[in-house]
């Protein structure tokens, strides 16, 4: 293990060369590492126009969601005197086909698909964080082994896995975020070995090594640490995926069970009445657009704030 | 070549295997047996035996997972549960409506975002990138199946330009009537892979135009059109086939979803039915060729690859020298 290490450093002096455009670069990277990587990642924020928008957009269907309990509204009572009613003072999104107020659905829509999306980046954050360390850290056949399965595991219909698993176990919101969470790991995987593999030739890790550290303690304390920033990235777009992931499940059909519904069971639902109340499609569609549309552009945000080369 | 060729197909054999005995393991695992979709009233204990060891449901999961697989490479798939017909005759028969479908959209994908991922990487950052870029963004994030509903509901139901279901006009049967068809679907489908593309092409242009061959082209006094046409129109455009590979899977998905929303009939409509009536041969028949397509097409974006751009010929070559 340890010749390997010195034979790899051995040949990364062979290779530095000054005027090699890769160290330029990576000069570069140490400056902005010097400055304090989260300082960057928000003042790329506060530089971006978009991003407020979109951060801005996304505070507000959040604490929606959270507050729905404070609407008038029960979101299953049924008022079959005023059903399929178009938005109106009263009811801002209308009224579905049993009368129930839409806006008060889609806020308790929206705490489903949120909650889904958040918990199955979550999933997907953790196993790919711990995958892509190990794989990265140990390096050698058993990290080509285990790129490989990566590579097997990303190369199958996965949304038709899910469609399967979720039509023979009725899915509950845990069975979502877990089923969902175990079917996208893979991205986060690739980027944290790929990240691994350069942290840990770096002198600090190097140092703790030196002074005694167990490999552990190094893969806790100073490589997933330092990965943080580039986590925090990967966690932005796994979110916007998981929730389009959920919605399309749900409006197939394959997602959560009545009564619970969330913005793609709702879009399910409006699909039978596109001809009367086509407000009924737009809104929850809307609120899906929007909220991953958000954390798309703050993922992309931030990821251009951590290659410096891009931003340029 | 040749050799590596071979390599990548004895490396997919192991990755369908995997899928299929996952698959089968759901399927079998579920609660319910299936043996109950063939149980009439009448029937004795000693004929559902029977019935049972024709249908290759006993024994245990192993010899029927065995037994199934023995089955599909003499090329026969089982028959359905629910209509008795041989379940590859179904698939094959709704192939060609999916693969219409599917090249439809990746044609309309690659004819769309070839200019606007140039334009886009040619005026980086100015007003016409700026449009390009969040209309990407919007497409990488809009629900297909939402995006479909809002067409229908402006371009059918309202505009009554464009059928918003089926495949043909019943009683008619010339092309014209399928391409009319078409257009809807066709669109909601691609409009995933143009954002992805469009993204890739602009972000290799912009890389491309910072090259030192590009400057000393510029120096050498070639015009600006010249530069991309003869330059770096090529080496922009080569990473798509492998980003087209890799997106392979969303569109596979993607056809599933809009299929079931425009009634189209393919093989997304038929395996949606077949999950919902827990038809199991119908849907192991029916993942496997899913997967296979998807490992195929990675496969031959790989080559073309490799055609495409020597280096990585040579880099093949390397690996198995050493």
């Amino acid at each position: 293990m340890n010749l390997d290490n010195d034979k790899i450093i051995l040949e990364e002096i062979e290779k530095e060369d000054a005027f090699d455009p890769a160290n330029r670069e990576n000069k570069v990277q140490d400056e902005i590492y010097e400055r304090g990587i989260f300082y960057n990642l928000l003042m790329s924020l506060k530089e971006n126009k978009l991003a407020i928008i979109c951060l801005i957009i996304l505070i507000i269907i959040i604490i929606a969601s959270l507050l729905a309990p404070l609407s008038p509204y029960d979101p299953d009572a049924m008022d079959l005197r005023s059903k399929l009613l178009l938005p109106n003072k009263e009811h801002f999104f209308g009224t579905d086909n049993l009368g129930r107020d839409y806006f008060t659905r889609a806020l308790y829509g929206g705490r489903v698909s949120l909650t889904v999306g958040f918990f199955s980046m979550l999933v997907s954050v953790i196993v790919g964080t711990i995958y892509g360390t190990i794989s990265g850290y140990i390096g050698g056949t058993i990290d080509n082994l285990m790129m490989r399965a990566v590579d097997i595991f990303m190369s199958v219909p996965s949304f038709l896995l899910i469609i399967i698993i979720n039509s023979f176990l009725s899915p509950s919101m845990f069975t979502m975020v877990v089923i969902i969470g175990m079917f996208s790991w893979m991205g986060v995987a690739r980027i944290v070995r790929a990240e691994t593999m350069s942290l840990k030739e770096r002198d600090f890790v190097l140092a703790a090594k030196n002074m005694g550290a167990g490999n552990m303690e190094i893969m806790l304390i100073h490589i997933i640490p330092n990965m943080i920033p580039s986590i925090i990235v990967a966690a932005s777009i796994s979110i916007a995926r998981a929730i389009l992931t959920e919605s399309s499940l749900s409006f197939l059909g394959f997602g959560v069970k009545l009564p619970m519904s969330s913005w793609g069971s709702m879009l399910q639902n409006a699909q039978s009445q596109i001809m009367d109340v086509p407000t009924l499609a737009l809104f929850p569609g809307a609120l899906i657009l929007l909220t991953v549309l958000s954390f798309n552009v703050l993922g992309d945000v931030l990821r251009n704030a951590l290659e410096p080369k891009m931003v340029k | 070549m040749r050799r590596y060729i071979v390599k990548r197909i004895l490396q997919m054999i192991p990755v369908i295997i995997l899928v299929s005995i996952f698959s089968f393991m759901i399927i079998h695992f579920a609660p319910g047996d299936p043996i109950n979709m063939y149980i009439r009233q009448d029937m004795t204990q000693q004929e559902i035996d029977e019935l049972r060891v024709d249908l290759g449901l006993d024994g245990t999961i192993a010899e029927q997972y065995l037994a199934w697989l023995s089955n599909i490479c003499r090329g026969n798939w089982g028959n359905s549960l629910i209509n008795h017909q041989p379940v590859a005759k179904q698939i094959f028969e709704k192939l060609p409506a999916t693969l219409l479908l599917m090249g439809t959209s990746f044609v309309l994908s690659i004819l769309m975002s070839i200019p606007l991922g140039l334009v886009s990487g040619m005026r980086k950052n100015k007003a016409a990138d700026q449009f390009i870029s969040i209309f990407a963004y919007i497409g990488i994030s809009i629900p297909a199946f939402w995006l479909a509903l809002m067409l229908i509901i402006i371009f059918s139901l309202n505009l009554h330009w464009l059928p918003s279901n089926g495949m043909r006009t019943v009683g008619s049967n010339s092309v014209l009537d399928i391409l009319w068809h078409l257009i809807l679907p066709g669109i909601v489908l691609s409009v995933g892979n143009t954002a992805v593309f469009t993204r890739y092409i602009r972000s290799n242009t912009i890389t491309q135009l910072e090259e030192e061959y590009v400057l000393t082209a510029k120096a050498k006094g070639v015009s600006k059109r010249r530069i991309m046409t003869g330059h770096v129109l090529k080496n922009c455009l080569l990473p798509i086939i492998t980003i087209a590979g890799m997106n392979l899977a969303s569109l596979v998905t993607g056809s599933f979803i809009i299929e079931s929303v425009f009634g189209w009939p393919g093989m997304g409509t038929l395996g949606m039915s077949a999950i919902n009536s827990r038809d199991y041969p119908m849907i192991m028949g029916f993942t496997m060729l899913s997967c296979v397509i998807l490992i195929i097409g990675n496969f031959i974006a790989d080559l073309l690859y490799g055609v495409a751009d020597p280096r990585i010929k040579q880099e093949v070559k390397k690996i198995h020298e050493s």
